[in-house]
């Protein structure tokens, strides 16, 4: 391993093993000033990760790939947010109506796609075939919406949304959530471990 | 320091304890159980390899340093196991994410790939922000899924609502995707959409399946062991609670 490698794996090694131990002990100030550290180097990689965005747009445009005016929008539309905030700043009212007006109602319109999206993709579970699984996921799903939405001209379905919503939402699926969630914590922890370890070293491209 | 410090400092102690205490003995460890969505996964590499696709690997929306970190941490370990294997193919990984210091890890570990798999440097950047909301995120992601010749997709780390919008472009262009999340609600969404999901712990067994290390193995066996004591203890508590006693 070269002088990097392991000055890399060293750091990384012992400023985890702080922020670790700074959970179960009282370390006071030192934690505190190893996360403001961590803080302020996000923020200088959100700089970096908008240079990344510029670059890899500004090189479709000059290359003229496929879909390259969509690029030149977005590196319009990043200019001008910036001179704006810049020029006004970021709590002015016309750069914040920038992203009420402009970015909300542009994400509120793909949740609604999403929409469909989900309606879709329950019809190709079953084509990629049908098992038990999807036949239970499907049924449960169904069973979940005409629990919780009354339907026209008929209204609220009896026993549904008294009972068998509550014990699918609350009993089953929290049961579920609850295992899915004890695996997640585990397979959290001895990943942390291993990159602790040093045996995983994600931040070292060598 | 309270109880629960220390039942939880006891726990990390314990668990680092079993890891390399199994990786010690390795000869001892068993074979993996079959996954079917990472037999598929090495099928989809080879092919993307051979017929001159594109892997696009996602990492989510986490950073490093929040609390989604572990489910960062596994897609970033995955990122690069997958790059070594196809940097070499006729089209070079890409990566994309929808936080900062995501991707320059992902472009830094593109780039060794790359390095480690031609001798050269990457002249292009293939670790791309695409963006920083959940849905520009998934809109930044769309176009390299769409235009970038992609046959293989691994979605993997923390991710909400918007996957579908990834996985629903992977079904149009019948590319295979192999998708997890940490998050519950993405999770049940991957599973409706995904022709792979990963459910629960299985996305941080993926560097295991691509490349079985001694210590991964042992982290895998080390959580199973775990997820017995908790499902005694809960038992055990419930017994006890029914019984009056707790």
């Amino acid at each position: 391993m070269k002088l990097r490698g392991v000055l890399s794996t060293a750091l990384a090694m012992s400023f985890g093993l702080i922020i670790l131990l700074g959970y179960f002990v009282n370390l006071g100030a030192v934690r505190q000033a190893l996360l403001a550290w961590a803080v302020t180097l996000a923020g200088v990689a959100v700089f970096f990760g908008i240079i990344n965005l510029f670059t890899v747009h500004a090189d479709k445009v000059r290359k003229r790939e496929k879909n390259w005016p969509y690029s030149l929008l977005l590196i319009g539309a990043m200019l001008m947010t910036l001179l704006v905030s810049l020029v006004l700043g970021p709590q002015h009212p016309v750069v914040l109506s920038l992203f009420q007006a402009i970015l909300q109602p542009v994400e509120a319109s793909l949740l609604a796609i999403l929409t469909v999206t989900f309606v879709y993709a329950s019809i190709r579970l079953f084509r990629r075939g049908a098992t038990w699984f999807s036949v239970i996921f499907l049924a449960t799903t169904i069973l979940v919406l005409l629990g919780t939405a009354a339907l026209p001209g008929v209204g609220y379905i009896p026993y549904l949304g008294e009972y068998l919503r509550p014990l699918i939402a609350q009993v089953l699926a929290a049961g579920g959530a609850r295992g899915l969630l004890i695996g997640v914590a585990l397979g959290a922890l001895t990943t942390g471990l291993r990159v602790l370890f040093g045996v995983d070293r994600p931040y070292e491209g060598k | 320091m309270n109880w629960l410090a220390i039942a939880g400092l006891g726990l990390v102690v314990l668990t680092a304890g079993m890891m390399l205490g199994f990786a010690a003995a390795r000869g001892k460890v068993r074979r993996l159980r079959e996954i079917r969505a990472f037999s598929h996964l090495h099928d989809a590499i080879g092919r993307a390899v051979e017929e001159g696709g594109r892997l696009h690997i996602s990492a989510g929306r986490g950073g490093v340093i929040t609390p989604q970190s572990a489910s960062t941490l596994a897609a970033l370990i995955l990122l690069r196991r997958a790059a070594d294997l196809t940097s070499a193919g006729d089209r070079p990984p890409m990566a994309t994410s929808g936080e900062s210091l995501t991707t320059l890890l992902s472009d830094d570990l593109l780039r060794a790939a790359y390095r480690a798999a031609t001798g050269l440097s990457a002249s292009f950047i293939n670790g791309r922000l695409s963006g920083l909301t959940p849905f520009s995120y998934a809109a930044g992601a769309l176009p390299v899924i769409y235009d970038e010749s992609v046959s293989a997709n691994i979605l993997l780390g923390h991710f909400g609502l918007e996957s579908a919008l990834l996985t629903d472009a992977a079904e149009r262009k019948r590319a295979f995707t192999l998708a997890g999340s940490d998050s519950l609600s993405a999770q049940a969404v991957l599973y409706a959409t995904a022709e792979e999901p990963l459910l629960g712990e299985d996305i941080y067994a993926a560097p295991a399946y691509l490349h079985p290390a001694a210590m991964h193995l042992a982290s895998l066996r080390t959580q199973d062991v775990l997820r017995w004591l908790i499902i005694g203890t809960v038992v055990l508590g419930a017994l006890l609670k029914a019984g009056g006693l707790l």
